[in-house]
């Protein structure tokens, strides 16, 4: 545990905030956190930083309770696993997520913990993580597929002090950034991430000034306070006492061959709480795709779904989790045993999105959408140039693709687009300016978006035609299962990559592989899933079908999936369209199934080879 | 005698300020907006206002005008269908828009998916290909561009956009495209993205050209109706129009590139206040525009705006120059509201609008706005809303009750002076935004207010941002019309060149500066500016290598010398390191990149003479007109209320005063104090900070 040094230590007196002052507080916790996200931006070199945003701000309370942020790190947990001496001017760090009782969960993320000082006192805690392209090790991006342990994964830092007292060690961190590959991308998005906790640090003491710090610690206490009661009044309007509800939803494989890993969660509400229970989810994988989180996070991902929708303006924090009991059973894809493989646990953060939105679905019909939040594929290629002005450099990317949004309550989800907050692409003409690549094509998939009355956002074929031999890697998911359909809907189409070389020859690459060579002008299509579809395609607008097969984002093929027949124009047949939705309806099973996944696991591995060009995974291995 | 004209087209109003050039003397007249075509309303404004002044239509020698043309037509989704030619394999390029999703964690569940602007029905690809570095890949086929522009021809577009891949480095594809759409679309207008935005990321050019395109139609009818309009009726006075970043430019130049005008209106309050306040002796301002539905804030340094390189209208941005202006959803017309599950106390960014308006204007609202807490809190009294629209206090009172019922508080005054208090931090919020964000203080400038609600809210903002004096300036309800009437034409040109520092040398760089200047010069000539009264500047948009954002930074031309020493880009260097530092408190070794380089060319600023008033004592009695109850701080004051028009200069009026005119009404706070400055501006400080603040007026 960590020792906080403060010189003042009189006890802060807990006032009465009122309701405006509150709403000013909250406001100006919100504008800083912006902030934080905004210099950081702006300073950071690396693109998966600069132009992608892989990176989470957060602001404490005095204990280290978010009061407002992203999502994805806890403070406590850190603290808990610190030990030393914490005092002003301090500046901490870690990347190592054994260390820090998982407030971080792969080596790449670098996380930064300062200690907010006012008069004496620890007032808070501004924090944030970023995605660091290259931290050292056997593969470039550091992702190694294959890992079996944290140690193949790049440098670790176990938390200590980059700022003692407000100088920064810089034999520590030269130390560290001799690990690395990229030393100056990681040297700015480190200073940038300092930079902006530093700004929250500012924000936070003149708040303290402006209201008082009284005022201001009372206030944090009450948006906890609001928290807790929304949360209350939430659990007790969606869950029905004493029901379980239950999800299994499933990771392909898990880079070493082995797979599916069945992941399934359980909540039950008893009283004013609820467990969120992780039993029955696999043992953890051989593979780096286990997913380290602690309970803390777990409180924080559900809270965003039950908030977020019922006061969007509400910024949430970590008030609620004394009424959210969470069980994650130990050796387990949620909670590996230490020296486990983490790189990879991209696609379990995504999973655990498709859990709660399944689960949640059941109880709560506004809350029901179709799967897509199936993972955040990864890209990465490297080498050196080997001609020009700058031959012999060292080349690096790393960027993340997208998919499709799933359909939705609200409408059709949009295609190719981002579920995770603030992210971007990373625009093409600067990849072409920055990397030896082309982009051949750069599109949406038709009819990749599952069918429904609102359809899934279809998935998206980047090809890149690389103009330099190097080696590059992947990290996806969804190959083998399907993004599910709700409520009728169709799933959506699953991810795919392969390689057109030079020479013609096509190799089709599994969804998980890191150290692939590529020579130049061999082609990589890298194709995302799609958003799986929300409620009955044949209840869809028939004009609105031929509209989007004018718009190139269905096929006329496709178009029959909604009983919708139409000319090579796009122009609708109406006659034809009703007699065909007609012997449809006639020919299938009602009610339509809350879920469609596709087709049974049974089949989908027994298929696999024929309709994915991959051998079925084979079944996991206890470790 | 000759007249200048500023004219300021709102939702509602059309503002028309009428100036005389000699003696600086105004007239204002107020019409209500023709929203079908603003050209008449417009008219109409011009010829009552000269009636009213008694001055021959022959006598206005410049018409200056601020539009919300361009706007509108995005907002209300009223642009042409517009037609988009992109490179084979992009032709989704505006259905991905970068992927982004807004919101947090869960937005994507609420967001409703977005349309494209132009839509993928009218989008075509055509086969061809160039390089980041210029180079053609893909040679363009003229038979293929002919088959594409012929399926648009048959969907029926208004206008034709064509966004290529890295055009930003050669545009000669689009180039020809442009001419054979010419033959193939003839009559159709044409934006060319190498011309609208010689810059890289395809998304970002390819939005702002298109959005060029859907408001090109109308903004060039507008014009050409106007100036008919303006011909006809006998006025010979040259048309010019106020672009987004607060140059002129003329009507011709305007109706080319409209996507320029997006801030056109905003720009006009903005230019206005630096006016006014230049008047007042003040020189580094923060702004704000508060209106019915929104206020508008900017940053003010030595008498120039901020610049922003983007623009954003409702839900679309676009790579466009401009004022530096941010939009908060805070205005009279803000509702407040509790939402049951968290019971906090929410004010806007939904507007009861013009229609049903507030409580207490008696036209069907029922729901409490920021304007009924003033009405409750007894700064807009009823009696002085100028005998255009009474208030019906009672109704005000109803509304803003049943906030008081849902948080719990005991008095109606409380629930009102906690909406206010919300409405203010929300516009607190993003003066931050162009304050300390951008690493400024807001202490060391002084804020202006106008707008019709701004003078009610200035004093409140002065205490929480701390920038005084707080200057109302005179008629702040038609500032924007001041602002148009009374800045210079400009033009600029720009080129992203994407060159680290040892891949330039300083003869390289002038001479892009010097071309850029002879481009950005022509408009300006072409408009019967003597080439010797224009002033050049030149910025740079620099950024260490490997960066993804820019900081534009200002180049002086003389430092760029022939003599091989490299003094200029040393110079440079340096400018950029210190802002780097004051933005982010760190530098970094990495190499500097020039990524834009840019010329901006001003005409003379007009001379116009400002109102002087007569000078007074101290004590403005003369004008106090009666007392009213307010409340402040928990507490009820009696207020003194005085009549603007009465005030002399040197005039004080202590806090709580409320100072009412036709447009708009002021109110000052217990402890603060508002000077009246000759030129007009009324001048709020603290009572105690009075004696020191005074040493900064001139």
């Amino acid at each position: 545990m960590a020792q906080l040094i403060e010189t003042a230590t009189s006890e802060l007196t807990a006032v009465d905030v009122d309701v405006v002052t509150l709403d000013l507080i909250e406001n100006a916790l919100r504008s800083a956190r912006y902030e934080m996200d905004e210099t950081l931006f702006r300073t950071a070199l690396s693109p998966g930083i600069r132009e992608q945003h892989d990176e989470f701000p957060l602001i404490a309370d005095p204990e280290g309770k978010m009061i407002v942020g992203q999502f994805g790190l806890s403070i406590p947990d850190f603290l808990a696993n610190f030990s030393g001496t914490i005092e002003e001017g301090d500046v901490l760090m870690t990347s190592d997520p054994y260390s820090c009782g998982a407030a971080i969960s792969h080596a790449n993320d670098w996380l930064v913990v300062m200690p907010i000082f006012f008069e004496g006192r620890i007032v808070g805690w501004a924090s944030q993580f970023g995605h660091m392209t290259d931290v050292g090790g056997k593969t470039p991006a550091s992702m190694p597929t294959d890992a079996r342990t944290i140690f193949e994964e790049g440098v670790i830092i176990p938390p200590f002090k980059l700022y003692r007292k407000g100088e920064r060690d810089d034999t520590a961190l030269g130390i560290i950034l001799n690990q690395v590959r990229k030393p100056d991308w990681n040297r700015a998005d480190l200073n940038g991430i300092v930079a902006a906790c530093r700004t929250a640090s500012r924000r936070v003491q003149e708040m303290c000034v402006r209201f008082g710090v009284d005022t201001y610690t009372s206030a944090l206490n009450a948006l906890l306070d609001r928290n807790y009661r929304a949360m209350k009044a939430l659990l007790a309007l969606v869950f029905e006492e004493g029901k379980p509800l239950s999800f299994t939803d499933y990771i392909d494989d898990d880079g070493r061959g082995y797979g599916p890993y069945e992941l399934t969660m359980t909540i039950t509400r008893t009283g004013d709480k609820v467990l969120i229970d992780l039993t029955g989810s696999a043992p953890q994988a051989q593979g780096p795709i286990n997913y380290y989180i602690n309970e803390n996070l777990i409180r924080m991902f559900f809270g965003i779904y039950m908030i977020t929708v019922a006061d969007p303006q509400i910024l949430w924090n970590d008030g609620f989790y004394p009424l959210v009991d969470v069980e994650i059973p130990e050796n387990s894809f949620w909670k590996p045993a230490y020296p486990a493989a983490l790189n990879g646990r991209n696609h379990g953060i995504g999973r655990l999105f498709d859990l709660f939105g399944g689960l949640l679905g059941q109880a709560n019909p506004d809350l029901l959408n179709a799967a897509g939040f199936s993972s955040s594929p990864h890209f990465m290629y490297s080498g050196n140039y080997s001609e020009g002005e700058r031959k012999g450099e060292w080349f690096q990317l790393y960027s993340i693709g997208f998919g499709g949004i799933p359909g939705r309550p609200v409408g059709d989800g949009p295609d190719g687009h981002s579920l995770w907050p603030s992210f971007v692409n990373i625009p093409c003409e600067y990849l072409e300016s920055y990397y030896p690549l082309i982009i051949d094509r750069w599109e949406t998939i038709p009819d990749s978006g599952g069918a429904g009355l609102h359809r899934g956002g279809n998935g998206v074929d980047v090809a890149y035609r690389f103009l330099e031999a190097g080696t590059i890697a992947i990290h996806d998911d969804r190959w083998l299962t399907y993004p599910w359909g709700v409520k009728g809907g169709e799933p959506g189409a699953r991810g795919t990559k392969w390689i057109d070389r030079a020479d013609g020859t096509r190799v089709v690459l599994a969804s998980k592989v890191h150290d692939v060579a590529v020579g130049t002008d061999d082609v990589l299509h890298f194709v995302t899933w799609g958003g799986g579809g929300w409620g009955d395609p044949l209840a869809r607008d028939p004009e609105l079908v031929c509209k989007e097969v004018r718009r190139g984002l269905v096929t006329r093929a496709g178009a029959r999936t909604y009983g919708v027949v139409c000319d090579d124009d796009g122009d609708l047949d109406a006659a034809a369209t009703s007699s065909l939705r007609a012997s449809m309806r006639e020919g299938r099973e009602e009610p339509l199934p809350l879920f469609n996944r596709g087709d049974s696991m049974e089949n989908l591995l027994a298929n696999s080879l024929a309709e994915t060009g991959l051998p079925a995974p084979t079944p996991p291995l206890a470790v | 005698m000759a007249f200048r004209l500023g004219v300021d087209v709102g939702g509602t109003f059309t503002d028309i300020l009428l100036i005389n050039e000699a003696t600086g003397e105004t007239h204002r007249y107020k019409t209500a907006s023709t929203p079908e075509d603003q050209s008449i309303g417009v008219l109409h404004g011009i010829e009552q206002a000269c009636r009213a002044a008694g001055v021959p239509t022959s006598e206005v020698t410049e018409v200056l005008h601020g539009t919300t043309v361009a706007t509108n037509a995005i907002l209300e989704h009223k642009g042409a269908r517009v037609g988009l030619v992109t490179t084979k394999g992009f032709r989704q390029v505006l259905q991905i828009a970068r992927s982004f999703v807004p919101g947090g964690l869960a937005g994507w569940i609420i967001w409703p998916k977005p349309e494209p602007l132009a839509d993928l029905e009218d989008t075509v690809e055509v086969n061809e290909r160039v390089t980041t570095s210029g180079e053609v890949r893909i040679e363009l086929d003229d038979d293929d561009v002919r088959t594409q522009l012929r399926k648009l021809r048959k969907r029926g577009i208004e206008a034709l956009s064509i966004s290529l891949i890295n055009s930003f480095a050669n545009g000669s594809h689009e180039a020809r495209i442009a001419e054979l759409a010419a033959e193939e679309l003839p009559g159709v207008p044409v934006s060319v993205s190498s011309v609208v935005l010689p810059e890289l990321r395809e998304y970002e050019r390819t939005i702002t050209t298109v959005a060029n395109a859907y408001v090109q139609g109308q903004v060039s009818r507008y014009v050409g109706n106007l100036e008919d309009k303006l011909t006809a009726a006998g006025i010979e006075g040259h048309l010019s129009i106020l672009r987004s970043d607060g140059g002129l430019v003329s009507g011709r130049v305007a109706a080319d590139n409209p996507v320029s005008l997006l801030l056109s209106g905003p720009a006009g309050g903005v230019t206005g206040a630096v006016w006014a306040a230049e008047q007042a002796g003040f020189k580094n301002l923060l702004t704000f525009d508060m209106g019915g539905t929104s206020t508008d804030v900017a940053l003010v340094q030595d008498l120039t705006p901020r610049i922003g390189r983007e623009t954003t209208v409702g839900d679309l941005t676009v790579r466009a120059t401009s004022v530096d202006v941010r939009t908060v959803g805070a205005g009279g017309g803000s509702i407040a509201h509790v939402p049951q599950l968290t019971g906090a106390l929410r004010v806007g960014p939904q507007s009861a609008g013009a229609v049903p308006g507030p409580a207490s204007y008696a036209k069907g609202g029922t729901e409490p706005t920021v304007t009924d807490a003033n009405v409750v809190l007894g700064f807009l009294p009823s009696q002085l809303a100028g005998g255009e629209i009474g208030l019906d206090v009672e109704a005000a009172g109803t509304a803003v009750k049943t906030i008081a019922e849902a948080i719990g508080l005991d008095g109606v005054e409380s629930a009102a002076e906690g909406i206010i208090d919300i409405v203010n931090e929300n516009i607190y919020g993003a003066l931050k935004l162009v304050s300390t964000q951008q690493g400024f203080d807001p202490r060391d400038f002084a804020l202006v207010a106008f707008g019709g609600a701004g003078p009610l809210h200035a004093n409140a903002l002065g205490k929480l941002t701390g920038a005084w004096p707080v200057i109302i300036p005179p008629s702040p309800g038609v500032l924007c019309a001041y602002g148009d009437a009374t800045t210079s034409l400009r033009d600029e040109s720009a080129r992203t060149l994407v060159r680290r520092f040892s891949e330039l040398d300083d003869a390289q760089v002038r001479g892009v500066l010097e071309d850029l200047a002879a481009t950005a010069k022509e408009s300006l000539l072409a408009a019967g500016l003597a080439e010797e009264d224009l002033t050049v500047t030149y910025s740079a948009d620099l950024r260490y290598h490997g960066q993804g954002f820019e900081i534009p930074i200002p180049v002086d031309l003389r430092t760029f010398r022939d003599s091989g020493d490299d003094g200029g880009l040393t110079a440079l260097r340096a400018s950029f390191d210190t802002e780097h530092e004051r933005l982010f408190a760190f530098l970094l070794d990495n190499e500097h990149e020039l990524v834009t380089a840019r010329a901006t060319v001003s005409g003379p600023r007009p001379q116009v003479a400002s109102v002087t008033l007569d000078a007074g004592p101290a004590d403005p009695l003369p004008a106090l007109r009666s007392t009213h109850s307010i409340f402040v701080g928990g507490e009820h004051h009696e207020a003194s209320i005085y009549d603007r028009h009465l005030l002399k200069a040197g005039n004080v009026i202590t806090g709580p005063a409320v100072v009412a005119e036709m447009d708009s009404t002021t109110l000052v706070l217990p402890g603060h104090a508002a000077t009246v400055h000759h030129h007009g501006s009324l001048l709020i400080r603290p009572i105690e900070n009075d004696a020191a603040a005074t040493t900064s007026e001139d």
